[in-house]
């Protein structure tokens, strides 16, 4: 399979008042298609940041990315945007589903910047909704709807536009166990039947079991080698 | 186009502060068209006829009033071609509501002095030879419904008649063309026959037509010298200049409207900004996840201001359509004060133009905030 995602030497710094603090140092990271990884490590190690970075929604310091063909690190504002559009599909802890739109729109919205007409956008996101096993809550707003299917929703537009990678920040982190275990069954599935290379961050154990790799993080660094079958993926650069 | 339901649902997300923050913006369009109208109607009057006509007043106030025998006097001059007596009669119609402008007036020169007051040749004959005739204005007429041959009762709060009573009776000859609204003129001589004593031979002030426009000036001057060392000396004017000084003590109201539409508007725009940042600050994260769908800095920003717009556009055209629903009730009642009451298509164009450029000015603030918002910062205040 190939590569789809390439982290070389990657830092990422903020500044915190006049402090300068290291959120990233030297990340190597190589995924290949087809991947379902778990970022595990604590809070602060900087599994978010470098899940922003692979989604194109932040910028590094230094360093390289390349993410299904784009060097990240140099693309502009608006060549991101237009590449999150097509390539990433986000899922977030708190599902970020706008509240004014019913299921059914919330699942279009990312279809807007196609070219596609408004019956082809209404047919896939019934399909997208369908996937994810809500076809009949397509008129209820996010506020009718519980946690767990808010977040089938959020799925289902993060599928919608077929991106080539599932980018998913504790998907299941506001969610109680048996709805998270449908989440996790969801993603497994969609990794399955549908071939989506998904890159997920979590706090829990229990959810990068159901991945196929996990990575653990610590104060900004890979610090240990994959934990999974056979790899496709390349840690060879993780520092230990 | 994509983006309407989106558009549409975020200006009903709260839809109290929505609803008020409406009401407020049809309410100062709805002032905006009343004011501009007020202010229309009495900018209006300054381009109106008579070039070669001359107002003679009372010297010292406008409340004085002149001796008839003035007319005569101005009458015999060269230099004058026609002069014509008016008087401020007042009182009111069955109510005191009913009150419009009401003068006795010498029939035959009054409508030789304003030949755009179109009035028939049939009508002036019976206004002429029947002495407690009166003339109505068409649309005074068709207010109260008079009909040629009707007695029509005015009751007087200025001039009793001789014989006590402060009922006047007036018999209506006919109607005449007027564009100023609502006007009664009853026949001066049986004014003057039937008033109180106090009243009699007096004149509130008069209309002459200068025989030579270009020497207008000295025509002035002739006029107030002969009267000067009377007991009720003359100023004269030009009516032009008459109505040019009337328009500028009304030109005050149109400043002074002015300045309450843009207090209005000022505070319009201290309240609705102050709605459209909380609206904003409230949705960050929802922006946020918009820009980590796909979409550019400056569509998300269109659509903020896009929304901004949107509100102010529909609570100007409410505005503006509920002012125009207005208008006839308000010419009807207004018309005897400011003139011509209308509210014109230009008026309603500025209005939205102004609805417009308020939305404009509203959602930039929260437009370019949006612009600028960072995903990673604003999903981590989430």
């Amino acid at each position: 399979m190939s590569e789809l995602i390439r982290c070389t030497n990657v830092c990422k710094e903020y500044l915190r008042g006049a402090e300068k603090v290291e959120v990233l140092r030297n990340v190597d990271l190589s995924v290949k298609r087809g991947a379902f990884i778990a970022l595990m490590g604590p809070s602060g190690s900087g599994k978010t940041t470098l899940l922003n970075l692979i989604g194109g929604l932040d910028a590094p310091t230094s360093g390289e990315i390349e993410v299904d063909g784009l060097r990240l690190d140099s693309a502009n504002a608006r060549s991101l945007a237009s590449w999150r559009a097509q390539s990433v599909g986000f899922v977030f802890q708190f599902y970020n589903l706008l509240p004014v739109l019913n299921a059914q729109r919330n699942v279009e919205l990312p279809l807007l910047l196609t070219d596609l007409s408004r019956s082809e956008r209404h047919k896939n996101a019934a399909l997208a909704l369908d996937i994810v096993g809500l076809s009949d809550r397509g008129k209820h707003k996010p506020g009718e709807l519980s946690g767990g299917q808010q977040q089938r929703v959020a799925i289902a537009r993060a599928l919608v536009s077929d991106p080539c990678l599932l980018v998913c920040d504790e998907p299941t982190g506001d969610l109680d166990r048996t709805t998270a275990e449908e989440i996790l069954e969801l993603l497994q599935t969609l990794h399955r039947e549908l071939g989506k290379t998904i890159l997920m961050v979590t706090h829990d154990p229990k959810a990068a079991n159901r991945a196929e790799y996990t990575l653990h993080m610590d104060k900004g660094k890979l610090v240990s080698t994959v934990e999974g079958p056979d790899l496709e993926l390349e840690p060879a650069r993780t520092v230990a | 186009m994509k983006l309407i339901s989106l558009l549409w649902g975020n200006m009903f997300r709260k839809p109290t502060r929505t609803s008020l923050t409406f009401v407020s913006l049809v309410i100062a369009f709805l002032l905006f068209m009343l004011l501009r109208a007020i202010s229309d109607a009495f900018s209006g009057g300054v381009s109106l006829e008579g070039m070669d006509r001359i107002v003679i007043d009372s010297k010292y106030s406008m409340t004085d009033n002149l001796p008839l025998s003035y007319v005569q006097q101005i009458r015999s001059l060269d230099e004058v071609d026609q002069v014509t007596s008016m008087s401020w009669f007042g009182g009111y119609y069955r109510e005191p509501r009913n009150s419009f402008a009401t003068y006795p007036v010498d029939p035959e020169s009054y409508f030789d002095i304003f030949p755009e007051q179109l009035i028939s040749a049939e009508t002036l004959g019976r206004f002429n030879n029947i002495r407690v005739s009166a003339v109505a204005s068409e649309a005074l007429a068709a207010q109260y419904g008079w009909n040629p041959g009707d007695t029509i009762p005015i009751i007087q709060d200025i001039f009793p008649q001789e014989n006590g009573s402060w009922t006047w009776q007036f018999e209506l000859a006919g109607t005449f063309e007027y564009s100023g609204g609502q006007l009664l003129l009853i026949n001066y001589d049986y004014f003057n026959e039937a008033v109180i004593g106090w009243g009699k031979d007096q004149v509130g002030w008069l209309v002459g037509r200068v025989a030579d426009p270009p020497e207008v000036d000295s025509t002035i001057q002739l006029i107030d010298g002969m009267f000067e060392n009377s007991s009720d000396p003359t100023r004269s004017t030009t009516e032009d200049e008459y109505r040019r000084q009337f328009a500028s003590q009304l030109g005050d109201i149109g400043t002074i409207s002015g300045m309450i539409l843009m207090a209005v508007f000022f505070t319009i725009i201290l309240l609705t900004g102050n709605t459209a940042a909380q609206a904003f600050a409230e949705r960050v994260p929802e922006l946020a996840t918009m820009k980590t769908l796909g979409f550019s800095d400056l569509s998300v920003a269109a659509l903020v201001l896009a929304e901004a717009v949107a509100l102010c556009v529909c609570g100007g055209m409410v505005g503006v359509g509920i002012a125009l629903l207005l208008e006839p009730g308000l010419n009807a009642n207004l018309s005897e004060m400011v003139g011509s009451f209308d509210m014109s298509g230009q008026s309603a164009l500025y209005a939205l133009g102004l609805a417009t450029l308020l939305g404009l000015i509203i959602g930039a603030y929260p437009a370019i905030s949006a612009k600028r918002l960072t995903i990673v910062d604003a999903l981590r205040e989430r």
